[in-house]
């Protein structure tokens, strides 16, 4: 249960939990909703850097171009666009006191079964040494024993959202 | 090596914060802000189990079904976003607010 000496991907790690929680507390928090995109992509960029620790380069990457590039400015637009944080009365429902205790049970909940071997098992676990790389994933995507379906399924997904979201958002005339 | 239980927690606690989002805020955009936070908690997830199991296939091939699914979580999550904003851009057009208490068309 002890980190053991700090290793440098130790505070690498210790920077993005950091950065990934703030940034959440910060989407939770914030009254202004443009500064809570911005909390969103200092999440997301913390997010992006546990990839690199889990040796997950090309999801980190996408994370940044996706999620930082495009999500982030999606977002910053539709505030913008809405006129969402002028005319905010309350951040908060009348339930917010109930959400916050139904959260935190929730996460002791989760915190118990990740820390308590309930199912056996309380060896440490090592990661491997040798893990796949990005040339592997990239050949599973195209692999026809693999993942080559769900591929073309999330590019028939991806066209669909992109017409449904032209169609919706479009001024009426 | 960071023990994987870390990652978990910090998965953990992520979703958690994202659940509480999408239950207190009143803005729609906030709420899906809190969708987007719940959804990445889970890609944290799904690549710490996989970096921490098994790499190989007895086959000699490379194991990267969690990879695979966290990009495909990441492109549901993209395509979520976009349809998700032209909807509260469509509903402001039509109420002129963006506050999920005021869009009661439908509630019974």
């Amino acid at each position: 249960m002890i980190i053991g000496q700090l290793t440098p991907d130790a505070f690498a790690f210790g920077f993005f939990t950091l950065l990934t929680l703030g940034g959440a507390f910060g989407v939770a928090m914030n009254r202004n909703l443009v500064r809570g995109v911005i909390w969103l992509i200092v999440s997301l960029f913390g997010m992006a850097g546990f990839f690199v620790l889990l040796s997950a380069p090309f999801l980190a990457a996408v994370q940044v171009l996706v999620y930082i590039g495009a999500v982030g400015i999606l977002f910053t637009f539709a505030v913008m666009l809405t006129r969402g944080m002028t005319n905010i009365r309350e951040r908060y429902n009348e339930q917010w006191w109930l959400s916050a205790l139904v959260s935190l049970a929730a996460f002791l909940l989760l915190f118990f079964v990740v820390i308590v071997p309930v199912w056996g098992n309380a060896d440490p676990i090592t990661a491997p040494l040798e893990v796949a790389t990005t040339v592997d994933f990239g050949i599973s995507l195209v692999d026809g024993n693999q993942y080559v379906l769900p591929f073309e399924v999330a590019s028939l997904l991806l066209t669909a959202a992109l017409v449904g979201a032209i169609v919706i958002a479009r001024e009426e005339d | 090596m960071i023990p994987i239980w870390l990652y978990l927690t910090v998965g953990a606690a992520l979703f958690c914060i994202g659940m509480y989002t999408v239950m207190s805020r009143r803005t729609a955009v906030a709420i899906l802000m809190g969708v987007e936070l719940m959804l990445n908690a889970v890609n944290i997830n799904l690549v710490a189990f996989w970096r921490y199991g098994e790499q190989l296939t007895p086959a000699g091939g490379a194991v990267i079904a969690g990879q695979a699914f966290a990009a495909f979580v990441l492109v549901v999550a993209a395509a979520e976003a976009a349809v998700g904003l032209a909807i509260i851009i469509a509903v402001y057009r039509n109420w002129r607010s963006v506050e999920v208490d005021d869009v009661d068309l439908l509630r019974w």
